[in-house]
């Protein structure tokens, strides 16, 4: 790969044909693609970081994903502070569970193939379209992935033909299922989603939403040693994005505090969180 | 030699006319400095066709001249500023080295292929203040010129620019500048006569840089119709304080998506 500004345009860039670009990327430096790397020859184990637990849930109008903060090496907390949750475009927001190096690469390449998309188009994907991009470049990582590098997204945005929140779930093939509702990956899924399941009804507001997700990744702390809870001490709060029909936001440190200090808050009354309705 | 011998003077001249000939069939381009950063306004009939894009967070293009050729190099410009951004970082993507790169693209193209490129580009990109805006003009033949204030690109580009240096100043208003600029292309006509152009045939971006990341936007038709007023361009003195006040700013929060 040549980026030097002396000599002209290489006759790839000048080539018509694909707004995708991994799909050039793939072309001109197939090097620079995460999944092209030669996997290595044992599976690795738990020596490099993790990212663990990505929650999302859906409210009329919108949809709210969260994440916590933790990065694991084996028993070893890697990283209090790591962000799992990104912005994907105006419209939509991934969150990434696995191997934090890989994950951190796919999300770069993704946001960049949505921007590239809408700059070379003029137009922007729809919904449908941005999620089987994600599962193309996933797909694209399934060497990696049989050897213990997987990074597992979990993507989520606003729908304008709906006019509603949506969520994708992945499996390390690439194969791509729209999840209804709420849903969670990461080491402390389980437990999240249990917590997702007794809490969550239709007719949320996007506050109430934040709070399910708030009180799903406390029980993943609670059960899951890898996912991290809340810091209280330090501040660092789960990492919270919004996305309705007036675009992506994410929300204030601050706002989320209030948030997860009002559940630490009902912890201290009922450990196990809320009560649901025995029938 | 089967059709003689043709001095290599005579060699360029063709291709260079043969290249101003095939710009001078377009409309022309304006690229401009305002308040905000920097103004783009081009007449162009297609709403999808598009004269004026965005390139990278900061950086913008415009061009006049053949479609398919422009189209080219404006998606080889995105391709090299992405992957500049990929490889390094998003700040390490600038204008300079972009319009080197056409520049050293264009002169291949013109010195190496039968047909040359009928294109005039330009590649903005704006600053954290005025002073750091740049903008560059290419010719077909891969020249560059550093331009300051504005750059016109087109067929009738001089007449388009005389009137630009008669009423230009520093820092005009987005709503001065847009009327100024859409009086200019009026002028875009052989005969000496003014046109009237319709809000329908102009398109208008800025590159401003108030905004956040992606500097660059789009004006929506409804917002360019309420600025020139009933779809019919007014003379620059002709625009009244009643409709300045009431002008849209591209600084209004964003009602669309980007880009779109």
């Amino acid at each position: 790969m040549d980026l030097s500004t002396s000599t002209g345009l290489p006759a790839a860039f000048m080539r018509p044909g694909t707004s995708s670009f991994t799909d050039f990327l793939a072309s001109y430096a197939p090097e620079l693609l995460p999944g092209r790397r030669t996997p290595p020859s044992n599976v690795v184990g738990t020596e490099i970081p993790h990212g663990t637990t990505i929650v999302a849930v859906t409210y009329p109008g919108g949809v709210v994903m969260a994440g916590d903060r933790r990065a694991t090496m084996g028993n070893i907390i890697a990283q209090r502070d790591i962000e799992k949750v990104f912005q994907a475009d105006e419209y939509s927001v991934v969150g990434i569970a696995g191997t934090a190096g890989l994950a951190v690469e796919v999300v770069r390449l993704f946001q960049l193939e949505l921007e590239h998309y809408e700059k070379v188009e003029g137009t922007v994907l729809s919904l449908e379209g941005k999620a089987n991009r994600l599962s193309h470049m996933i797909r694209g990582n399934l060497a990696l992935a049989m050897q213990g590098l997987a990074a597992v997204p979990l993507f989520a945005g606003y729908d304008h033909a709906e006019q509603d929140g949506r969520i994708f779930s992945y499996d390390i093939t690439g194969g791509r299922y729209e999840e209804h509702s709420f849903y969670a990956v990461g080491s402390g899924s389980l437990f999240a989603r249990g917590a997702q399941k007794k809490l969550y009804r239709p007719d949320l507001t996007a506050d109430e939403a934040v709070v399910v997700c708030m009180q799903a990744l406390y029980d993943a702390a609670d059960d899951d040693s890898a996912t991290g809870g809340p810091d209280l001490q330090r501040r660092i709060y789960p990492v919270v994005a919004v996305v309705d029909g007036d675009g992506y936001r994410r929300l204030e440190n601050d706002a989320v505090g209030q948030v997860v200090e009002r559940v630490v808050t009902g912890r201290d009354e009922r450990p196990d969180g809320p009560n649901a309705p025995l029938e | 030699m089967q059709f003689g011998y043709v001095s290599p003077e005579q060699f360029y001249k063709d291709k260079a006319d043969y290249a101003r000939k095939g710009i001078a069939r377009g409309r022309s381009v304006i690229v401009m400095q305002y308040e905000h950063g920097i103004l783009f306004v081009a007449e162009n009939l297609s709403r999808s066709l598009h004269k004026i894009s965005e390139i990278y967070d900061r950086i913008a293009f415009a061009a006049a001249g053949r479609y398919p050729e422009l189209e080219s190099l404006r998606i080889a410009g995105v391709r090299l500023a992405d992957l500049r951004g990929y490889s390094f970082d998003r700040a390490d993507v600038n204008g300079r080295a972009l319009a080197n790169t056409y520049a050293q693209t264009l002169d291949a193209i013109f010195t190496t292929q039968p047909k040359p490129y009928e294109v005039e580009i330009a590649v903005a990109e704006v600053g954290d203040t005025a002073a750091d805006d740049q903008i560059y003009r290419l010719t077909y033949e891969g020249s560059v010129v550093d331009e300051h204030g504005y750059a016109v690109m087109g067929g009738a580009a001089d007449l388009v620019s005389r009137y630009l240096s008669e009423s230009y100043r520093e820092g005009m208003s987005f709503e001065d500048a847009t009327r100024l600029a859409v009086d200019a292309l009026a002028r875009d006509n052989a005969s000496g006569e003014v046109r009237q152009l319709t809000t329908d045939a102009l398109e208008v971006a800025v590159l401003d840089r108030n905004r956040k990341r992606r500097k660059f936007k789009r004006i929506p038709q409804p917002n360019l119709r309420e600025l020139l007023g009933n779809g019919q361009a007014p003379s620059a003195s002709g625009a009244d304080a009643s409709r300045e006040s009431a002008a849209p700013s591209p600084d209004a929060p964003n009602e669309e998506p980007p880009a779109s």
